[in-house]
């Protein structure tokens, strides 16, 4: 499998009063033509080691890293302006709550028709028709009606579709996905994993999902990094999560409820300060 | 009897033009003791229905009854002493400038108890929060630690329904398994009766005797909670519901 991304050793780190504060502690893995998620709860580190990979982190901030590779180039050693030409054209993000990530006083269609020529220098006569074929991939049904739209016109769902159509005109190779979903409803959520799902199969993309929710990471995605702390505690299949060995992963799975196996009281997480201790785990494969 | 009745009840918004039905023609019963709850989808109206409950939104007909009395526009004193609401981010329903000691300090001097600084204590414990907490401002608190507190504050007047409005979506799974065990208990304890909210099929399905499902301002189903563990709904919506809370499945891929 060729890889897309391959990372090793990277830490995030802010300085506090209290001194330094590493919110990610020397996470490694690598990412092919693959679906990976990364599953922890708030502060674990997840949606941090999603904003390292694209160098979103703003100082104070600091991202080091001994290998931060996209096919072999280098990250860390780029500058800006080469960076921006990395984000929205080799990996795009998709982030969880469209209200915020669309510009509210720019028409729908402007937004993706400004992404797509910038990266590519389009016409704009081509970069209209791309956008619409984009609108109608992510399942639009009337996308000249959507191009002519402001964001506050449309539902989650659909708001959520536009973004990942933003993102994907670019025909990036990593999209990295942060809790892409969870702003939305069950049944919309459905559609848009599958929209995102049959995208990155299509395209032959990596993409990076992160998420709180155990049981859509296990059927949705192939590989599951779990972080605690910063820190990589497991890694297996997907499909193989509710056969987890980590307390920590075991504990997530216990604590929720179940339609199919109900129980009097939810076993309640105990932390083991050894969790945090323990040196991260090897996500590479 | 039942400790909360609804029958017919419908709630608006706006007039004319604008307005917008957001609970149509909704009716049923909470038995003393019982937990209820209210699924559906955003805009489906059920926590419009916990809001008309409480008085915050005026603009309703048909009946509610608690206890059999009717409710009317102007509630009782004792109304608010009874029913009591949690409501869904701890982020945004505490004082930002009050310490846990301010915040429960009023609820209690509202409702016009002497012994304030014992029920405080008291209150603190019941939750799970020990005395340190109490000079505490929100900020000092983690998301699980904010809604006990919210938690403690709708206890303070000791009433005997509780309205919760999706209580747990905004915490961790780690922090909800613990905050349902809490209010499991409370409720043993104190007798008391729930009305719950949620999107999350599970977290209803633990909590709650009697579930409604409700699609665009109406009640589609009122269910049992062993017809939706052995997925045994009558209407389509709630068999769709269903499905699409047990995670991905890419046979809905070839649907669209």
């Amino acid at each position: 499998m060729e890889k897309l991304l391959d990372i090793e050793n990277l830490r995030v780190t802010f300085p506090t009063r209290q001194g330094e504060f590493e919110a990610v502690r020397g996470v490694s893995f690598n990412l092919g033509q693959e679906r990976l998620g990364i599953v922890g709860e708030s502060g674990s580190g997840k949606s941090m080691t999603g904003r390292a990979i694209l160098r979103l982190i703003r100082p104070p901030g600091r991202v080091t890293a001994d290998r931060l590779e996209l096919g072999g180039r280098d990250l860390m050693a780029m500058s800006e302006r080469d960076m921006q030409r990395v984000r929205g054209e080799q990996i795009s993000m998709v982030m969880q709550d469209p209200k915020f990530s669309l510009n509210p006083v720019m028409h729908v269609g402007e937004q993706i028709i400004e992404i797509y020529r910038f990266h590519t220098g389009a016409s704009k006569r081509d970069a209209y028709a791309k956008a619409i074929e984009m609108l109608q991939a992510v399942s639009i049904n009337n996308p000249e009606r959507v191009m002519r739209a402001y964001p506050h016109e449309m539902s989650g769902g659909m708001g959520q579709r536009i973004m990942i159509a933003m993102m994907l005109v670019t025909e990036p190779k990593i999209l990295i996905a942060d809790e892409p979903t969870s702003a939305l409803d069950v049944s919309v959520q459905t559609q848009v994993l599958s929209i995102i799902d049959r995208l990155v199969r299509k395209r032959g993309m990596g993409l990076i999902f992160i998420s709180h929710d155990l049981n859509l990471v296990a059927s949705f995605c192939d590989r599951v990094l779990i972080m605690y702390a910063g820190r990589i505690v497991e890694t297996c299949a997907a499909d193989k999560l509710h056969e987890a060995t980590h307390p920590y992963t075991r504990g997530l799975l216990n604590s929720l409820p179940r339609l199919d196996n109900p129980k009097s009281r939810l076993q309640a997480l105990k932390r083991d300060p050894n969790w945090t201790l323990a040196p991260s785990v090897d996500g590479r494969v | 009897m039942s400790r909360l009745e609804i029958n017919d009840l419908s709630v608006w918004f706006g007039q004319d033009r604008d307005r917008v039905d957001a609970v149509k023609h909704a009716s049923f019963a909470v038995p003393s003791g019982a937990s209820f709850g209210l699924v559906g989808e955003s805009g489906s109206g059920k926590s419009t229905i916990l809001r008309a409950l409480v008085g915050l939104v005026p603009t309703w007909s048909g009946e509610m009854k608690i206890d059999g009395q009717q409710l009317t526009k102007k509630r009782p004193r004792g109304f608010f002493k009874d029913v009591q609401m949690v409501f869904q981010d701890p982020y945004a329903s505490l004082h930002p400038r009050h310490t846990v000691d301010q915040v429960l300090g009023e609820t209690l001097n509202l409702h016009g108890f002497s012994d304030i600084n014992d029920r405080i204590e008291q209150l603190l414990q019941d939750v799970g929060l020990g005395p340190a907490f109490r000079f505490r401002y929100p900020h000092q608190l983690s998301g699980g630690q904010r809604q006990r507190v919210a938690i403690a504050r709708a206890l303070a007047p000791e009433p005997s329904v509780l309205l919760l409005d999706e209580p747990t979506s905004a915490l961790d799974v780690s922090v909800q398994a613990e905050v349902l065990n809490l209010l499991a208990d409370l409720r043993e304890t104190r007798a008391l009766t729930y009305l719950m909210v949620s999107h999350n099929l599970a977290v209803v399905a633990h909590m709650c005797n009697e579930i409604a499902v409700m699609q665009a301002g109406e009640i589609v189903e009122v269910m049992g909670v062993e017809d939706m563990r052995a997925m045994t709904p009558q209407h389509p919506y709630t068999r769709h519901l269903l499905e699409s809370s047990q995670g991905y499945r890419p046979s809905e891929e070839q649907s669209e």
